[in-house]
C-alpha cells in the first residue's frame, strides 16, 4: 500500500516530511524518492514526522540512515519526530535510537535551533 | 494471488514474492496471534522478525523476482509459536548468515539481527531439492491482565 507523504515548510530553510502508513520493503523506495530531493534542495533542517507511521522494518530504517548520512555530508540537520512506541522499539533494537536526533513532537523538532 | 489455509491449529499464508504482499503476511499473523493475548511489544517484534525473513527471501532467494511464491506458516504449541518460511529460490550459504556489527552505522543488513534478537531458535533447512525452509520459534509472553480477580 502506498505511503501518504506530505511536505511542508513551516519556516524558511525547514522542511517537514510527514509520513502516513507502513514503511516496509514495498514502500521504503517511495520514502527515499521523496526524501532525496528534499535533502538535495538545500534545506537547513529536515524533520521526518513519523507520528502516523504504524510500522517500520529494516527497509525503512535503512532509508532514514541514508537520509541522515546524506544530510550530514551536506551540513543539514536531520531529525525524526513523534515516533510511536512500536517504531521507536525498532530503532532501539537496531541501536539507532541514540544515532538519530529524535523529538517527542514535530513542533519541538521544528523549533529546536540547529 | 494470495492463499490462506488453516489446518490443525496452524495457518499458512502463501503470497507472491513481491514486497507489496508483505503487509498481507503481517495482517494474517496479527489475526492469528490476536487471541493469544501476547505482550504488545513482543507481538510487534514477532511480526517484524517474520517480515524481515520474508524480505530476505525476496532479496536473496529470489533476487526481487516477483513471479515466485513465499509460504509462511504459524502454529502455537502450548506457549511456543513456531514459524516456517518456505521459498523455492537460491539456497543461502548458511555459514554466512550472521548479523552485522551494529556499531557500523550504515543502511541495510539489519534483518538478520532483528530475526536473531527476537526469535529463540532459528534454523535453515537447505536439504530440499529446491529452495529453503526457514524455521523460527519463540516462547511467548502473555500480556499482564489489567484487573486481578480476587
Amino acid at each position: 500500500m502506498a505511503l501518504e507523504i506530505v511536505l511542508r515548510h513551516p519556516a524558511a530553510g525547514i522542511a517537514v516530511l510527514a509520513i502516513n502508513g507502513e514503511v516496509d520493503m514495498g514502500s521504503a523506495s517511495q520514502l527515499r524518492d521523496q526524501l532525496t530531493p528534499i535533502i538535495a534542495s538545500g534545506a537547513g533542517v529536515v524533520v521526518v514526522d513519523l507520528s502516523k507511521v504504524s510500522y517500520m522494518d529494516s527497509s525503512g530504517i535503512a532509508t532514514l540512515v541514508e537520509g541522515l548520512q546524506s544530510s550530514m555530508k551536506r551540513g543539514i540537520t536531520f531529525r525524526l519526530s513523534d515516533l510511536n512506541s512500536a517504531v521507536l522499539d525498532v530503532f532501539k533494537l537496531a541501536r539507532l535510537d541514540s544515532v538519530f536526533k529524535v523529538y517527542d513532537t514535530t513542533e519541538a523538532a521544528v523549533d529546536d535551533q540547529p | 494471488m494470495s492463499d490462506v489455509t488453516a489446518l490443525d491449529g496452524s495457518v499458512t499464508v502463501t503470497v507472491p514474492s513481491s514486497p507489496k504482499y508483505l503487509r498481507i503476511v503481517r495482517r494474517v499473523l496479527e489475526a492469528y496471534m490476536e487471541d493469544l493475548s501476547l505482550d504488545p511489544a513482543e507481538l510487534q517484534h514477532i511480526i517484524l522478525a517474520v517480515d524481515e525473513a520474508c524480505s530476505n527471501v525476496i532479496k536473496y532467494a529470489y533476487a526481487f523476482d516477483d513471479t515466485k511464491k513465499i509460504s509462511v506458516s504459524v502454529s502455537d504449541t502450548t506457549g511456543q509459536l513456531e514459524f516456517t518460511i518456505r521459498d523455492f529460490g537460491k539456497k543461502p550459504d548458511v555459514t554466512s548468515i550472521t548479523p552485522r556489527d551494529l556499531d557500523d552505522v550504515r543502511p541495510g543488513g539489519l534483518g538478520t539481527h532483528f530475526i536473531q534478537c527476537v526469535m529463540d531458535e532459528v534454523s535453515y533447512d537447505i536439504n530440499n531439492d529446491v529452495g529453503t525452509l526457514l524455521r523460527m520459534s519463540i516462547k511467548y509472553r502473555v500480556a499482564e491482565t489489567a484487573e486481578k480477580v480476587d
